[in-house]
């Protein structure tokens, strides 16, 4: 599963990041920083319920990039 | 000047056309370089045999952007950028009011190839003779294709190709997020190929003499000629067509040598990246070259620094310039550019305390690639390559404060300025 | 155990279900406005805030099928059905009736959309929410005008308390985070 910030829709308001604080921070000015864009399989529940938490519904997740290792790793397009 | 030499000579192409005293008006056009053949569909194999890359900066084969937007569903639309927003081009402007039915060929040529029937020219809506300029040039014309001369609201981030397509579609002149792609859906969801006005002039020289002509001039892996505008502390600053391959040293050779001792070149724009002169003189003008220097071509401009000008003070005013030119909708933009304005305004004028190199290290990679469009990418890469190529100046400020060339007048043009 | 539809038992739960039903659409419109204007502690996360609210719009939604089923039921008054969705169409107290009514539309609108948030898209889904502030002060009415607890003191206590306390929180949000 892949992740990804709308940055346009994304008004700061950090539920991603209290949701997902493994892969998601905050910067200085409230906005997410992703420490990868790939998410380890054991993960993907808390990925998807961040992002259907998100307000401006600014998290995205993508389902046909696979990962087939846990941990932050080059995905190849399926 | 006839169509035979163009075909012969390495360059001048584009600008073989150029008089000093007036533009080509349609029929001095076609006597200098033949009247514009019918293309078709198979006109895309020849622009992808030719290698053409788009002069708009990016560099994206032109070839393969045609071949998408046709293969797309539906109309097609052809939208030529000559917004030009970069204050230190002036490129796309002599294009446009010298030689405009080069790039209204060019115009007409991809819509035949894709199929659009529908075509807009750009440029910002305050340059309103222009337009008018424009609107008589297409008045003369009478060509199937349809083209609308369209005026956009004049930010920076405006001329953007995606800030384009949103305005023809009558959003706002903001970038959009990244899918779809204007050659999948553009303008009013149509497949749109949006391409520089001066990628356009080259095909309209392609049509008529051929991809193997066009890769006559310039290296096998980088064809072609472009148009470079130089500036700064060279003797005739102005835009020159140059082949591709060409090294930047004899670039400022042919605008008549530096006007003082150099140390270093802006190339690339204020997107592009500073290089040391002593690095820069050997590089040569392509995408690839630059891009190993840590730099990039750009939209082809070089700028010329002298020594008695300080290169961080020059950059903390573009880069001041650049934050707020945002469209104001992603936050680490349009938070962290004025952060990291200041952090650069305290480095050029002020320093002292051995803390900004810091900040800028702290700052630089939460403003990279977290935006919607390449505007916060384009001021980190600039204040990289600023901290690169006057890295000693830098440490100096930083510990002990300001140099000597922080009193002289800026160079960079903004807008803004007196011209 | 019979069930007695002439008797008072289903007219104090349809008053019970109702009043209840206000608190928790109260208490969903307060922690919306938490939401929007960015609440947050040390102790309270944000998502904590936006969960709760999206549970208990769904709950209100659960009093509301026992509030319009009791009144339904109750043979004391012949309220069909369709004056759950429908205004005007009971001929018992009308118009205070329709409000309810207006009301419920307006709610299952603002649930049913923000179920399918992600097909409509962000924008969309925004503009149709700000319903909310049309059906949340129609409950009220609702509530205040259809007349059976209007002696009652604690009612009229508790319902200003509502009103207060969705003032308070608004002028919280807007002070906060202006009209985002």
């Amino acid at each position: 599963m892949r992740l990804r910030v709308n940055p346009i829709a994304c008004a700061g308001h950090g539920m991603c990041a209290e949701l997902l604080p493994e892969l998601i921070t905050l910067d200085p000015w409230g906005y997410p920083v992703l420490a990868s864009q790939d998410v380890p399989a054991e993960l993907t529940g808390h990925a998807r319920r961040a992002a259907a938490a998100c307000p401006t519904l600014a998290l995205l997740t993508d389902n046909s990039l696979v990962t087939d290792s846990p941990g932050p790793r080059h995905a190849r397009r399926a | 000047m006839n169509t035979i030499a163009i075909a012969r000579r390495g360059v001048p192409r584009l600008l073989a056309g150029l008089s000093y005293y007036h533009s080509a008006d349609l029929a001095e056009h076609e006597r200098i370089y033949g009247p514009l053949p019918v293309v078709g569909r198979r006109f895309i194999d020849v622009v992808d045999a030719s290698g053409l890359t788009g002069r708009g900066g990016a560099g994206f084969p032109a070839g393969r952007k045609m071949r998408s937007v046709a293969a797309g569903r539906g109309g097609k639309v052809v939208v030529a950028n000559g917004c030009e927003g970069e204050p230190a081009s002036s490129k796309d402007r002599l294009l446009l009011t010298r030689l405009p039915h080069l790039v209204l060929d060019g115009i007409v040529a991809a819509a035949m190839a894709v199929g659009a029937a529908d075509a807009y020219l750009c440029v910002h809506d305050h340059e309103t003779e222009l337009m008018d300029w424009l609107d008589d040039a297409v008045a003369e014309r009478t060509d199937r294709v349809r083209v609308t001369v369209t005026g956009i609201p004049g930010r920076y981030v405006a001329s953007e190709q995606s800030s384009i397509v949103q305005y023809l579609t009558g959003g706002p002149a903001k970038p959009t997020f990244a899918p779809p792609r204007p050659h999948e859906r553009g303008v009013r969801g149509l497949p749109t190929m949006v391409s520089n006005v001066e990628t356009l002039a080259h095909l309209a020289l392609i049509a008529r003499y051929g991809d193997r002509w066009f890769r006559s001039a310039g290296l096998p892996a980088a064809p072609g000629s472009m148009l470079v505008t130089v500036s700064g502390a060279v003797c005739r600053p102005g835009v020159y067509e140059i082949e591709l391959g060409t090294s930047i040293g004899q670039v400022v050779a042919s605008a008549g040598g530096p006007a003082e001792r150099l140390q270093a070149l802006l190339v690339g724009g204020y997107f592009g990246a500073w290089l040391p002169a002593g690095v820069a003189w050997q590089l040569p003008m392509t995408h690839a070259a630059l891009k190993a220097a840590g730099g990039a071509l750009g939209a082809g401009m070089v700028i010329a620094l002298p020594v008695s000008s300080c290169l961080l003070a020059e950059t903390a005013r573009v880069v001041r310039y650049l934050a707020y030119e945002g469209a104001g909708q992603c936050g680490p933009c349009v938070f962290g550019l004025p952060a990291l304005a200041d952090a650069m305004t305290d480095l050029a004028y002020h320093g002292g305390r051995g803390r900004v190199l810091g900040q800028l290290a702290t700052l630089l990679p939460l403003v990279e690639r977290r935006g919607a469009c390449r505007h916060p990418d384009g001021v980190t890469q600039l204040i990289r390559s600023a901290l690169r190529a006057a890295a000693e100046d830098a440490r100096r400020h930083d510990q002990a404060g300001p140099c000597h060339g922080v009193v002289r007048g800026p160079l960079l043009p903004l807008p803004g300025d007196d011209r | 155990m019979s069930f007695d539809t002439h008797g008072p038992g289903l007219w104090y739960a349809t008053r019970a279900t109702g009043l209840v039903t206000l608190l928790m659409l109260t208490a969903s419109v307060l922690l919306g406005l938490l939401v929007a204007g960015r609440f947050s502690s040390q102790r309270w996360p944000r998502f904590l805030t936006q969960g709760l609210h999206r549970n208990i719009s769904l709950l209100v939604l659960v009093f509301l099928v026992l509030h319009v089923g009791t009144t339904v039921l109750d043979s004391y008054t012949s309220i069909p059905l369709s004056a759950a969705f429908v205004p005007f169409a009971s001929a018992y107290k009308a118009g205070w009736l329709s409000l309810g009514a207006v009301a419920l539309d307006l709610l299952i609108a603002l649930v049913v959309t923000s179920l399918v948030r992600n097909r409509l898209g962000y924008r969309t889904w925004r503009r149709l929410h700000w319903l909310a502030y049309a059906c949340w002060p129609v409950a009220v009415a609702h509530g205040l005008g259809i007349g059976t607890d209007r002696s009652v003191t604690w009612v009229i206590a508790m319902t200003l308390g509502c009103v207060g306390c969705v003032g308070v929180a608004a002028a919280w949000r807007i002070v906060n985070f202006g009209a985002r």
